[in-house]
């Protein structure tokens, strides 16, 4: 293709692969520079607004007691911030509730659309309507609604644990979302009706068939559902408890430009972003085992 | 269903007499949670919304939110969602343009749609502090913004945030069903690039670019923790006097204002997310 010999192009090449300078664009070789140069310079643009907020972040929670100085006390000071109530207990409680909530929502979620995809098909498109109704319901609205079944449960418990009843709710449609899109992909049916030919029960035909050909999309929603609630503020702040970022929303009311905000806020996003990676890389590994 | 019936019978001849359970009993875990956690919710704050204070049903609640700071409130949503949507629909447009454009398999397309999967979502108090530490008016790294709590702009810039890499998400379907055959057909026509973007490729994508915005616009419409984190003193927006009836109820003549509140909210998200619906409905046609 002419568009070859343009060094724009090269770059492109090199940049995206042979694939790019390939691919049939029915451009002409002056439009396709033309469009390269758009390209880099939007991706240059959009690329530097979304990552200098993170770095000034990360570089904030380095910063010295005097200004361009470097330091680690920040980093430090998320294990030994006093709070009160001190941070470190506000981090372990939000990684508990990320553990329930995500254990909670697969043993509701999952059992049941296996269910009804193998048993009530009509029931399916009631199911998906409740799960993504969250999407169009306002967390901020739910919690209105929320504050009276809540001061009923705290008249048993007053945990700060007991806001997985919420977030279960709150991350419905993402990982309904995910696990739809990895059922869709077994063919169930079949599955099912060899298992239960063979004498499986209904439990067997659950655990032992088709879940273990929906690992990935499992462990996707589970992500899903820890990242979401490792992020959670609306519902825990209206209804009086501490998890996480009511805490730093606490400590930042106090004092505006603690550098804990910073780490704290830097070393959650870090998390994140490595549960992410590992479940790409534990995607592809699977998606490779199968033919 | 019929298929798994007659495997039943035909595989286990002992329990071919007995009666199955009815199928739909294995969904009543999830319905009686949810009927609990996010219907019954939902209902509460509907009921609760046309309650009197001393039972009774009532339109004061309603009528009670003809206030000043109520009306000042839906007034700042209504500026923040309109300019945070269309400025986040246009350069997310751009950008899932320019993504799309490239190599499909590339490296550049997977990067920023797993990116924007991850940006669309964040959002928080963890944003707030990140342009806190970036621009931030006394703080910033990069420079001192002195429009930083200005609102309705400060804040939207915060906004596009996740705004943009929802747009890009959502729209790149609708650029990715422009067909390279409609290009050439309009270029051997004589058509400029002009030309097919204005005869072709605008009216194609406008049902889609349209139903995108609603989208973003219902996304910035129930953005809480955000603004709340980037300036709590003052109720710009309506989740903000939701939050601040809600948290300060004993001391208000109305209790259920709040509630009200919520229930205005909930009509004008579903007002949106319809329009989202239909248009979505309508771009999905050239997307076969």
């Amino acid at each position: 293709m002419a568009a070859l010999n343009q060094p724009l192009a090269d770059l492109a090449a090199d940049l995206t692969g042979p694939a790019a300078a390939r691919r049939p664009s029915g451009l002409r070789a002056s439009q396709r520079r033309r469009l390269n140069a758009f390209r880099y310079v939007a991706f240059i643009v959009f690329g530097l607004f979304f990552l200098l907020p993170l770095f000034a972040m990360v570089r904030f929670s380095f910063e010295g007691a005097k200004p361009g100085t470097w330091s680690v006390a920040a980093w430090t000071q998320i294990v030994s911030y006093p709070g009160p109530p001190p941070l470190l207990s506000s981090i372990e409680i939000t990684l508990e509730l990320a553990a329930i909530s995500s254990a909670v929502m697969l043993l509701l979620v999952v059992p049941t659309m296996i269910w009804i995809r193998l048993r009530v098909q009509w029931f399916s498109k009631v199911m998906e309507f409740i799960c993504l109704l969250p999407l169009t319901i306002p967390a901020i609205v739910l919690v209105v609604g929320l504050a009276p079944i809540y001061n009923k449960i705290e008249r048993y418990n007053v945990s700060a644990l007991m806001l997985f009843w919420a977030y279960v709710i709150l991350a419905l449609p993402y990982a309904y979302r995910a696990l739809a899109a990895g059922l869709a992909a077994v063919d169930a049916k079949t599955l099912s009706e060899a298992a239960r030919g063979l004498g499986a029960r209904w439990p067997t035909v659950m655990f032992r068939v088709i879940v273990p050909n929906m690992w990935q999309a499992i462990l996707n929603s589970l992500l899903l559902t820890v990242a979401l609630v490792l992020g959670e503020f609306t519902v825990a702040y209206l209804l009086s408890y501490v998890n996480l970022q009511t805490n730093l929303f606490e400590i930042s009311r106090s004092s505006e430009n603690a550098g804990v905000l910073f780490s704290a806020s830097a070393a959650t996003l870090l998390f994140a972003f490595a549960l992410l990676l590992i479940l790409s890389y534990v995607g592809r590994r699977l998606r490779r085992g199968r033919p | 269903m019929t298929a798994a019936a007659s495997t039943k019978t035909g595989a286990r001849p002992a329990r071919a007499g007995r009666r199955p359970p009815v199928a739909w009993v294995g969904t009543v875990p999830f319905l009686a949670y949810t009927g609990v956690f996010l219907l019954l919710p939902t209902g509460i704050v509907i009921w609760n919304a046309f309650k009197g204070n001393t039972g009774g049903w009532t339109f004061a609640n309603i009528t009670g939110l003809n206030t000043g700071l109520v009306r000042s409130a839906f007034v700042g949503s209504l500026e923040l969602c309109v300019i945070s949507s269309v400025v986040g629909a246009i350069l997310g447009a751009i950008l899932a343009y320019a993504v799309a454009s490239g190599d499909p398999d590339g490296l550049i397309r997977r990067l920023y749609i797993a990116a924007s999967g991850v940006l669309a979502q964040f959002g928080g108090v963890t944003l707030a502090f990140a342009f806190l530490a970036a621009i931030g008016p006394t703080s910033g790294i990069l420079f001192h913004a002195s429009w930083f709590y200005d609102f309705p702009w400060g804040i939207a810039v915060i906004y596009c945030y996740f705004q943009i890499p929802l747009m890009t998400l959502v729209f790149l379907p609708a650029i990715d069903g422009l067909r390279i055959q409609w290009r050439e057909a309009a270029e051997n026509l004589g058509g400029s690039t002009w030309q097919y973007w204005r005869h072709v490729g605008a009216p194609l994508l406008a049902p889609a670019f349209l139903g995108a915005t609603l989208l973003l616009f219902a996304n910035a419409l129930s953005a809480f923790a955000t603004i709340e984190a980037w300036e709590d003193q003052i109720s710009y927006v309506v989740p903000q006097s939701i939050s601040t009836s809600l948290i300060s109820e004993v001391g208000l003549a109305n209790v259920h204002e709040g509630d009200a509140l919520a229930a205005g909210m909930i009509v004008m998200v579903v007002i949106v997310m319809s329009g989202y619906f239909l248009l979505q409905r309508r771009a999905a046609r050239w997307q076969r």
